[in-house]
């Protein structure tokens, strides 16, 4: 696959859902140990309502608005900080672009690129705080450095970077929500949030090696 | 652990259709979202809204009415509610003085009503907003803005919903508001863990005899776990930690709240309030109010929180004003 189009993005996306809806154990698991134990739920909620918008949208403007239509749908059903973090994954990088009908590796590296700076402005977290952005600022580092050798090798270096940095969350104490009044006792537990976005990377790129 | 429900996932709107037809002579809910909206509508005033997770009731979605919140717009169980509920919730009782957030300092309410004010920013509706950050045990006060809001929630809505029914400006009831909630100081004590519908485990666990001051709401870690201790003991301790903080002197006048966690009774926080009552005569502070009720509540939670609000003439003057909602209500004084 050397270009991303509207079909590709709704069925990466529609798969990306499905991948995470059936983690929702695992990420209840991990977020139990050190959060609320609601991000599994939170995240399978929200993907699944933005599958079911992503399947009612018979028209698309093109490849950015399939990525805004989950995103918004996300942003709003879920709630909780992931709600607006994870909705902003998807909705900030793509928001207000000129549509297209395909997007090459380097817009889609872009695109994301956009979406982690829009989360760290609103969130204000950096690499080390023990969040979702110790496993997206690597992989979208990694998307950026790999862009130019197309969608399945960026895709993979970012997958591997996003769990390299899912482990090193292990090593941290929490900035932020719950896990922060734990202190040093978070350490040993790897951030939920983090981990959803390995998933979510990983998901991408399985989806990308089927086409 | 044994919870009246139906189905987990259905917590949240069956709450919400069981609470407003239970009190529909006095609430309404938006059509679309989980907004809980006061049915006598008060004209050529700010609107205040308030918010936060489900499952603390009766607030969020109690305080609604006369003197009080216009709406309440509530999330999931201990969860934010999301940018478009906070939206439409507003849009609901705005009428075009601007609309004052009030909710607890928590990252997900932060994020979430942040957007729903940039929203309606948007369609020119003006916005403020404050968080309370009440809960002295969970950060030094160098760090304030990391504090988390929790039962002076209670006082903080109550001087706002007042200043905005006096038909000051936005800009005036959030100086106002900002006063009250800087003049508000609490502190919890945990007893026992509350359970979220559907999870497997406690929000935290705690040994048969063993207690936690400075515990939060949805059970995040407090300072100090000891061994039981009497109800003297605790208020001395959690007093302590309040009166190290709030600068208070000899005729000062001061409002009480004990606010109970979910499954302490008005028995022993009636016990609680002796003590505090004994202590602040001690030091000459007067009480100009009090109340042992449960408001803000972590589900099957044991224990209490004790909040004091520090007044001065205006705060006084707003908190002497009538409310009422079928959760509190205040005479006029």
């Amino acid at each position: 696959m050397n270009k991303l189009n509207v079909q590709h993005a709704k069925d990466m996306l529609l798969y990306v859902a499905d991948q995470i809806i059936a983690a929702k154990p695992l990420l209840t698991e991990i977020d139990s140990k050190i959060g609320d134990g609601d991000h599994g739920i939170g995240m399978a909620g929200g993907l699944q309502k933005g599958s079911e918008k992503l399947l009612k949208t018979e028209e698309f403007t093109g490849v950015y608005q399939v990525f805004e239509i989950v995103g918004k749908a996300m942003l709003m059903s879920m709630g909780g900080a992931s709600g607006v973090i994870f909705g902003s994954l998807f909705l900030a990088g793509a928001k207000g672009m000129e549509p297209k009908a395909e997007l090459t590796a380097e817009e889609f590296a872009v695109m994301n690129q956009k979406s982690l700076a829009a989360i760290q402005e609103r969130g204000k977290a950096q690499v080390g705080d023990k969040t979702m952005v110790d496993a997206l600022s690597p992989a979208i580092e990694a998307m950026k450095v790999n862009a130019s050798r197309g969608f399945l090798p960026m895709l993979v270096a970012a997958e591997n970077a996003a769990l390299a940095g899912v482990e090193k969350t292990k090593d941290y104490v929490a900035k932020f929500g719950r896990a922060k009044s734990l202190m040093e006792r978070a350490v040993g537990h790897q951030d939920a949030g983090a981990t959803s976005v390995w998933i979510i990377f990983k998901s991408m790129r399985e989806y990308v090696e089927t086409i | 652990m044994k919870k009246i429900i139906n189905n987990a996932e259905n917590v949240v709107p069956e709450m919400m259709e069981g609470f407003i037809r239970a009190y529909s002579n006095h609430y309404v809910k938006h059509p679309e979202v989980n907004g809980v909206v006061s049915k006598k509508k008060r004209k050529d005033k700010v609107a205040l809204v308030i918010g936060g997770g489900s499952g603390h009731e009766p607030i969020f979605a109690g305080f609604v009415g006369a003197g009080l919140a216009d709406a309440a717009a509530c999330g999931n169980v201990f969860a934010s509610p999301d940018p478009n509920t906070i939206y439409e919730t507003a849009q609901m009782v705005h009428q075009g003085k601007g609309v004052l957030f009030v909710y607890g300092n928590y990252a997900g309410d932060n994020l979430n009503f942040d957007m729903g004010e940039e929203f309606l920013n948007e369609v020119d509706i003006k916005t403020a907003h404050v968080r309370v950050w009440d809960d002295v045990a969970s950060a030094p006060l160098e760090r304030i803005e990391d504090r988390r809001g929790i039962a002076g929630d209670v006082f903080v809505v109550k001087i706002a919903g007042a200043a905005c029914d006096a038909g000051l400006d936005l800009d005036a009831v959030v100086k106002v508001t900002e006063k009250a909630r800087d003049n508000t100081l609490s502190v919890g004590l945990a007893t026992s863990p509350g359970q979220i519908p559907g999870a497997e485990k406690p929000t935290f666990e705690l040994g048969a005899d063993e207690i936690e001051f400075g515990m939060g709401l949805h059970g995040e870690p407090g300072v100090e776990r000891t061994t039981m201790k009497t109800a003297d003991e605790m208020t001395e301790t959690m007093m302590n930690m309040l009166l190290a903080e709030m600068d208070l002197k000899q005729d000062d006048e001061v409002c009480v709240l004990v606010n109970g966690l979910g499954a302490t009774t008005i028995l022993e926080m009636s016990i609680v309030y002796r003590k505090i009552s004994q202590i602040l005569e001690e030091i000459g502070v007067k009480v100009h109010d009090a109340d042992i009720n449960s408001y803000c509540t972590c589900m099957e939670m044991g224990g209490f929180s004790i909040s004091l609000l520090k007044l001065d003439a205006e705060l006084k003057a707003y908190y002497n004003a009538p409310c009422y909602c079928p959760f509190y209500a205040k005479e006029k004084r």
